[in-house]
């Protein structure tokens, strides 16, 4: 049941370059197991273009607080493998957005690669994201994901050099992760963001030629996004969003709000 | 030698690697040069090996255990003796080799893991003989069940940060530097604490303790005339051993055994027997061993012995173990306690209880040797940071 037509390739290829792409992460399985579909589905009717669901794990030792909690939170919950491939299939019964397995490696490798893979593409994933593979050990995942028919995405950091971040667009599909500061993930005050971003952003437009270009890690903000993702083909947010979850679950209307949020970085400053 | 691991790329066999975030990758190659090029350099040899000898007081002795061995009647019993090193322990060792290289490259702000606190006294003390910053994890459980050794770090003027993620024990300490370390890569230092990690820290901290080995194979080249038939460490993440194994690695004759903490048993959920019972999988940087569930979560290991009491194991032993060249068996608590309260009574040396896994296993190993033949502990650390603990269970 591969696709014809990878859907990230898709996202990039018909968008309109008056606007940038929004991509979301998200935990699966948090708050609670039950809430990850509906959270998907309306993340999206409000702005989301790309869903980066993350895959839980122990020790996720690039997190910052924000994603450690959630990550506990859905071990707790009883989040497996499968239980992500069916959150994704039942996606697939009502929406096409494209969607990114993150997370480590080694629930993967535990899972069996090759069976991961296999399984994530029958499900209706679209790519993948492994922080801890670098281009150097991805011989153990690259056949199995493009035989698949999964985009393995991979990032570049402020301190990677202008000839790695070519070798890394040469080997990365569907688009670049442009980690815009050093650290872990995490919601960062605006100033510290800008001060190292420029030169880093001016480096990858120069250097990451062969893909779109995404960039992440410290967005909170409408205006965070529009100032850092200038020169960038779009823009991803990760623990601003699960902040709000973890701020209004399980209040009454608690989804509401986190969709109110989600908008307002798409569209307005409000 | 034929023995000839890591490959290029930080490979024994299928084992190590480096399986980091992006944003470590040019730090690990720098790291990698810096380090190549230090060894070679006899300026930087000279300087490690002075401090070894003057500040840390190597070598150390190689004992004949005389009683010991009248106990089992086999084999003739040495140890080699870590726990005399200043600090307490091997870890020493590597501290300060670590510490030159960080100086070299120009890093002026340390930071380190600690389970027991073993490692992290010995990067304090080097940090402190040195005048440089030092930042030590450990987690918050470990805090408490380790006071003393906090103490200690604290008047050595490191700061100890409490970690209170996760399971509050030394995974979450690495974690833990990990994230400082991706978010101060331009004037921090990681010494890490064993051989685990990404490459080429399983190397480079081997190398730092190969002195071990060296020393043992000229001294009981001058008490015997020969090479042990056996070789016994304790193995947590697997310092020690590497450190006294590496240099025999090509010698076939030498028969060499890792003892791993079984906790209440290698059958039971409070374990650290990771070779024993562990899959393969990623952790902290590294392809190796590991205790994990089937959803590839990290279980928490558990042993009497902070030091033993980590879910992982480094790459080359993990890599020793398949390649069938060392033996590696599970020993538990109680005997554990057994080993502490031979060697105490036996021997006049209170042992730490990490060494004392070792210990234990001459009960299982000395039937089987001969008059004719010698064996080689390594008495990684002294107990005294143990009493508490060996107090409540004698």
């Amino acid at each position: 049941m591969i696709k014809t037509q990878n859907r990230i390739a898709t996202l990039f290829e018909e968008r309109d370059d008056s606007s940038k792409v929004m991509s979301l992460f998200l935990t699966a399985g948090y708050p609670d197991l039950e809430s990850t579909v509906d959270l998907i589905l309306g993340l999206e009717e409000n702005g989301a273009e790309l869903i980066e669901l993350g895959m839980p794990f122990s020790d996720p030792l690039a997190d910052g607080p924000t994603i450690q909690h959630s990550s506990n939170v859905a071990i707790e919950n009883g989040i497996t493998m499968n239980a992500i491939f069916e959150m994704v299939g039942e996606v697939r019964k009502q929406s096409e957005i494209p969607i990114i397995l993150m997370g480590y490696i080694n629930p993967v490798m535990r899972y069996g690669i090759e069976r991961f893979c296999k399984e994530a593409g029958e499900a209706g994933v679209d790519g993948l994201i492994i922080p801890d593979i670098p281009i150097e050990e991805s011989q153990i995942i690259t056949d199995h994901a493009d035989d698949n028919g999964l985009s393995l995405v991979y990032l570049v950091a402020p301190n990677t050099s202008d000839e790695r971040m070519r070798q890394i667009d040469a080997q990365s599909k569907g688009f670049v992760y442009c980690v815009s500061v050093t650290g872990v993930t995490g919601a960062r005050e605006g100033d510290e963001v800008a001060r190292s971003v420029q030169r880093f952003i001016s480096r990858v437009k120069e250097n990451i030629t062969q893909n779109p270009k995404m960039v992440g890690f410290g967005i909170k903000s409408y205006d965070d996004a529009q100032r850092i993702a200038a020169d960038m083909d779009g823009f991803i947010v990760g623990s601003a969003l699960i902040d709000t979850i973890r701020e209004h679950y399980p209040a009454e209307g608690w989804k509401d709000e986190v969709f109110a949020f989600v908008h307002s970085l798409k569209y307005d400053k409000s | 030698m034929n023995y000839d691991l890591p490959t290029k790329s930080g490979y024994f066999g299928r084992f190590g690697g480096k399986f980091v975030p992006e944003i470590l990758m040019p730090v690990l190659e720098e790291l990698e040069e810096a380090y190549d090029e230090a060894w070679q350099d006899e300026s930087f040899r000279d300087e490690y090996l002075d401090l070894l000898h003057n500040y840390v007081g190597r070598p150390t002795k190689l004992t004949f255990a005389n009683r010991l061995t009248e106990h089992y009647g086999r084999a003739k019993i040495y140890l080699k003796r870590e726990d005399l090193c200043h600090t307490g322990a091997h870890k020493i060792n590597n501290a300060i080799g670590q510490i030159l290289l960080a100086r070299r490259m120009g890093k002026d702000r340390i930071i380190a893991e600690t389970g027991a606190g073993q490692h992290g006294v010995a990067t304090a003390t080097a940090c402190a003989k040195f005048g440089v910053e030092c930042i030590v994890y450990m987690g918050a459980e470990d805090m408490e069940r380790q006071k003393l050794n906090v103490e200690r770090m604290r008047l050595l003027g490191a700061e100890v940060r409490s970690v209170e993620s996760g399971s509050q024990t030394l995974k979450d300490a690495t974690n833990e530097a990990i994230r400082d370390w991706v978010t101060n890569v331009e004037d921090t230092f990681y010494i890490i604490g064993s051989v685990v990690g990404p490459h080429p820290y399983p190397k480079m901290v081997r190398n730092f303790h190969r002195i071990i080995g060296d020393e043992t194979k000229n001294q009981l080249t001058e008490a015997e005339g020969r090479n042990p038939d056996y070789l016994l460490a304790c193995v947590g993440g697997g310092s020690n051993a590497m450190g006294i194994f590496y240099p025999f690695v090509d010698d076939e004759s030498v028969k060499m055994y890792g003892l791993e903490a079984a906790g209440l048993g290698a059958d039971t959920d409070q374990t650290a027997a990771t070779l024993t019972i562990g899959e393969p999988g990623v952790l902290h940087g590294s392809l190796s061993y590991l205790l994990h569930d089937k959803e590839g979560q990290i279980q928490l290991a558990h042993s009497i012995s902070a030091g033993l009491d980590y879910p992982g194991i480094g790459p080359e032993h993990a890599h020793l173990k398949d390649s069938g060249r060392v033996t590696y068996v599970g020993i538990t608590d109680k005997q554990a306690m057994e080993g502490v309260k031979l060697l105490s009574e036996l021997e006049g040396i209170i042992p730490a209880l990490e060494t004392a896994h070792a210990v234990n296993y001459l009960d299982e190993l000395m039937p089987k040797t001969s008059k004719d033949e010698v064996v080689v502990l390594n008495c990684s650390g002294r107990g005294d940071k143990d009493m508490g603990t060996i107090s409540k269970n004698l």
